[in-house]
């Protein structure tokens, strides 16, 4: 994403949502979200801007500052919305880096596969390694580890069994 | 033929076209000579493994071309790559549905160790942790001629098998029927020795 293409994106965002709704990070095309406001900040990005690609969710565990962080990466590939505000269409845009933090006690965040059916697998995934749960799921399952696991390994936390 | 002495009568006796052996040396050189893998692989020591089968390396040399896809109809097991947790209680199922005898080759440092993922949550540390493993070959991936080499090494321990001592032949003959590891909550848990 260009600067040109986020500095819009971002006057734009700020225009359409509430305030308080999303804040910028720490870099361009970066945004942080609450948790109670990710699907309205998603379906806004989903309908209104385009971002119908989400590529990737992963999570990161801040032990020190006892936070999970829930991170999404979304792409517009459909031209037809740029092309519809007369702007160059170009390639696909993106990526658009959306935030989401937890309380390591209660690691819950709603899910977005509502929005985005890609998620069904990559939350499943993030569920099983780092133990993040995801409200609305229609099947929270462990997807790696096998069913009986209670660990979650990913976290910093986590101490493998000696032998 | 097998590595035994050949004596100076028996020279002779071949020298007038008359060949004798021992029905044992007779034996271990037709079961040397037609080892059938099992065909499955686990990881990147596989596509070696399928090198070695192909006609560069041709295993076909070793009458070993015949890659088995039942268990019941292999002699020797390569487990060619990464062990992980989830997959061993298949490995070793699939190892009691081979009938005796029956051999297992560790194909490469994840099979042997554990290899660089020794450390971590997903991966057994050796497969020789749940089934008798027969031939080690060291590598990451082995080449295909560390793969020949660790099969004329299966050739040469199963030429020095005695019929008298294995524990698989007559009619106390012992399965060796290994236990099939569980899921467990933290890590893979043998169920209890009877």
């Amino acid at each position: 994403m260009t600067d040109a293409e986020w500095i819009a994106l971002r006057d734009r965002m700020a225009r359409a949502l509430p305030a308080g709704a999303f804040e910028e990070g720490p870099a361009d095309g970066v945004i942080h979200v609450q948790p109670r406001s990710l699907l309205y900040v998603g379906r806004y990005l989903l309908e209104t801007e385009g971002f119908d690609y989400l590529s990737n969710v992963t999570g990161v565990d801040w032990l020190a500052e006892g936070e999970f962080e829930v991170v999404y990466h979304l792409y517009a590939m459909r031209r037809g919305a740029r092309i519809a505000r007369g702007e160059d269409p170009g390639g696909p845009l993106g990526p658009l880096v959306l935030k989401v933090r937890v309380p390591r006690e209660r690691p819950v965040v709603p899910s977005v596969t509502s929005l985005w059916p890609s998620a069904l697998w990559q939350e499943r995934e993030v569920y099983d390694l780092m133990g993040i749960r995801f409200e609305g799921h229609p099947d929270l399952r462990r997807i790696y580890l096998w069913d009986e696991y209670e660990d979650h390994p990913l976290r910093k936390d986590y101490a493998p069994k000696e032998d | 033929m097998s590595e035994q002495e050949i004596s100076p009568e028996q020279l002779e006796l071949e020298r007038r076209g008359i060949f004798l052996t021992t029905v044992e040396g007779l034996y271990n050189w037709g079961r040397r000579s037609s080892m059938w893998p099992m065909m499955f692989g686990l990881a990147c020591c596989a596509i070696e493994m399928i090198a070695t089968g192909a006609p560069r390396f041709d295993l076909a040399r070793f009458g070993s071309e015949l890659f088995r896809a039942s268990p019941r109809q292999a002699d020797v097991m390569i487990v060619a790559g990464t062990v992980t947790k989830k997959m061993a209680p298949l490995v070793v199922r699939l190892y009691n549905q081979m009938p005796e005898p029956r051999y297992v080759v560790a194909m490469g440092a994840c099979a042997i160790s554990g290899g660089p993922f020794r450390e971590g949550y997903a991966v057994v540390r050796g497969v020789d942790r749940y089934i008798p493993v027969d031939v080690y070959i060291p590598g990451c991936p082995p080449r295909p001629e560390s793969l020949l080499h660790g099969w004329m090494t299966l050739q040469r321990l199963i030429d020095h098998q005695r019929l008298k001592d294995v524990p698989w032949y007559g009619k106390d003959g012992n399965t060796r029927e290994r236990p099939i590891p569980l899921y467990g909550a933290h890590d893979l848990e043998l169920p209890e020795e009877r």
